[in-house]
């Protein structure tokens, strides 16, 4: 059993304080992704894990074990680096055997060993090569295959997607999950990236500033993102966002967007407003749709007509920029149709998709 | 080939030529005188050519043959060679742990105690001669290869830890940080990753530890005095009496020294092959 939890997790490097008390458990054969913005101690997170960072306060088990004291050999972790860090005078057979060999595993053990990983990434006519003469890709996969060859507790993965092309990007992020699948082990996997961190993980954790902003699975963050943090940061293109102000009218409260322009508070959080208050609306540009071009939905819809200012054909989408209330918005349209500049146009917004924040404080108002 | 970028081709050619002829020139003087008399060398008018080849100056140092030299050329050898070896060694170990402390570790006054090695190279060896000199015939040190070895390890230290720093900066952290998952512990990361891949500039740390040493005169004229531990290049004053120098014997005793930096240059010249770690990272 490789659970992995971290308690009151603290790092501070000298006065400065990175990672302020973070409190995670990671299950058994678990993919967690940690996301975030560059310096929001993901990474120093990730290290802390393997031991490579000195823990400055709080707790680290891996299975029933604390490992704030372990040196990284100890651990029984693995770890695949930003830019692979394999070892440029041994061939690939040396690298993938290194960890067994350090290990005094006898010569059957670890040449079957590295036959296997070999096996599994497709390294096995390469063996025989040095670093240098390996793609970027190969030298990725040598470098998971050196993770695997020691049947970690845990895996570790620094962006290692990030040294690569995006075309390759989305091959290894493929060949990644399905490492996974073959080698059943815990995961944590570090990124910038929030369509890799959707498409890997079981669980993602949203880290900011050294705090953790939300935790849950891709579709959870997706649907119900605590802050508007959250909501801007995962989904592609990212949630609208607009500043708006609750309005108490006859039919219940409405959220106020211009004079001109009221939309309906959804039911489900209709007593978790007051009027007068300042909020951010929050919706997804595919719940805004252009007439015509609408998703199957049980909600309920509000029709009006907006001007588009830009549209941006993707292919199979086009993402169309409006305004409410000078505030940009994006709508995707399925489908699509080839749209002018300053074409007016039927808008409907799926009501019950609207999401609520608070302005001061950003977090969701959902109960 | 376009007639004008063929006479530049010549030209820089040319030039290359002369300023190789330049540098190479006072060598090559030595390494003829090595071999001609002593009456060719100072004849009047210059005689350019070498007309009496021969190994006669090598034979007399080494005492073959009817005439010989009394330098005991021998001893000054093994002097040197065990001097310049010990204190290379010595040196470019310590040098090594130093710069791979500088390149590795933080810690405080780091950049003044760099800054601070740095500018004991700038005092010019020779105005140490003397409080050297009174502090080592106090320690006994006086006339003794240890003497001179702690001198030279001294003097090489800074510039071996400037070199070693700069190869280990060049190795990314992330090699150490990888072996020690793979299950090292720092020293046998140390041993087994980044050792061989600074190994270039540890090298050629040695080499150039080395040459200071092994060419080394001012101190070691100072320090020494007999056969117990006066090295080459102070032997070589040996030739020069009270009214004549002995150009022929003092040059062939050059082509002596030179023989050996060479050959250790060569041995080591292999190793100096850069560019080993790219690849492991992402380049």
């Amino acid at each position: 059993m490789a659970t992995v939890n971290l308690s009151q997790v603290v790092k501070r490097y000298g006065k400065l304080e990175v990672v302020h008390g973070i409190d995670l458990d990671i299950a058994h054969e678990e993919f967690v992704v940690l996301v975030g913005p560059s310096g929001c101690g993901k990474s120093t997170t990730l290290r802390m894990i393997a031991g490579l960072e000195e823990i400055s306060g709080g707790e680290i088990r891996i299975g029933d074990r604390m490992v704030n004291e372990l040196p990284p050999r100890a651990r029984n972790v693995s770890m695949v680096f930003q830019n692979y860090a394999l070892y440029p005078h041994m061939s690939v057979r040396e690298n993938l055997g290194f960890s067994l060999k350090i290990a005094k595993q006898p010569t059957s053990t670890i040449d079957e060993r590295v036959a296997e990983a070999a096996d599994i990434l497709g390294l096995s006519d390469l063996m025989d090569r040095t670093p240098a003469q390996l793609s970027g890709g190969q030298r990725q996969r040598v470098a998971m295959g050196r993770a695997i060859v020691r049947h970690p507790d845990v895996f570790l993965f620094d962006e290692p997607l990030s040294n690569l092309d995006a075309k390759l990007r989305v091959q290894m992020r493929t060949e990644i999950k399905r490492l996974h699948q073959k080698v059943r082990t815990t995961v944590v996997y570090v990124t910038h990236d929030q369509v890799e961190a959707m498409t890997l993980a079981d669980r993602i954790v949203i880290m900011r500033d050294g705090y953790i902003e939300q935790v849950g699975s891709p579709l959870e963050l997706f649907e119900r993102p605590a802050n508007t943090f959250v909501a801007g940061f995962i989904g592609s293109p990212p949630m609208n966002q607009v500043r708006a102000r609750i309005a108490a009218k006859d039919g219940g409260p409405v959220v106020s967007i211009t004079d001109s322009l009221d939309l309906p508070v959804p039911d489900r959080l209709r007593d978790q407003v007051r009027a007068d208050q300042d909020v951010v609306l929050g919706f997804r540009a595919e719940d805004l749709m252009p007439e015509g071009h609408e998703l199957k939905t049980d909600g309920a819809l509000m029709r009006f007509k907006q001007t588009v200012s830009i549209a941006e054909p993707l292919g199979t989408e086009t993402l169309l920029f409006t305004e409410f209330g000078r505030q940009e918005v994006l709508s995707k349209m399925f489908n699509p149709r080839p749209v002018a500049e300053g074409e007016e146009i039927g808008f409907a917004l799926n009501i019950d998709r609207l999401h609520l924040f608070d302005a001061a404080s950003g977090r969701s108002l959902e109960g | 080939m376009r007639p004008k970028t063929r006479l530049r081709r010549t030209l820089v050619w040319l030039g290359t030529l002369f300023v190789m002829a330049v540098i190479c020139l006072p060598g090559a003087w030595i390494v003829f005188s090595a071999f001609r008399p002593n009456r060719e060398i100072l004849a009047r008018p210059a005689i350019w050519w070498p007309e009496q080849f021969g190994l006669q100056n090598f034979m007399r140092m080494f005492g073959i043959g009817g005439e010989q030299i009394a330098i005991p050329v021998g001893s000054y050898f093994m002097n040197s060679l065990i001097i310049a070896l010990t204190s290379t060694f010595v040196a470019v170990f310590i040098g090594m742990a130093g710069g791979y402390a500088f390149a590795r570790f933080r810690f405080r006054g780091k950049n003044a105690i760099f800054l601070g090695l740095m500018l004991s190279r700038a005092v010019p060896g020779i105005a140490l001669s003397l409080p050297l000199f009174m502090v080592w015939s106090r320690l006994g040190l006086i006339d003794t290869p240890l003497g001179l070895i702690i001198v030279y390890v001294a003097m090489n230290v800074p510039f071996t830890v400037w070199l070693t720093d700069g190869f280990f900066r060049q190795v990314p952290v992330e090699m150490s940080e990888a072996a020690q998952i793979d299950g090292c512990t720092r020293w046998q990361a140390f041993w087994r990753v980044e050792f061989p891949l600074a190994r270039a500039g540890i090298a050629s740390a040695g080499i150039f530890a080395f040459l200071i040493s092994w060419n080394e005169y001012a101190l070691a004229s100072v320090l020494t005095r007999s056969t117990d531990s006066r090295t080459l290049p102070v032997g070589l004053m040996d030739f020069s009496a009270q009214f004549t120098i002995d150009w022929a014997g003092m040059c062939a005793m050059a082509v002596l020294i030179i023989i050996p930096a060479l050959i250790l240059t060569f041995i080591v010249q292999k190793h100096l092959i850069a560019g080993l770690t790219f690849g492991g990272v992402k380049g």
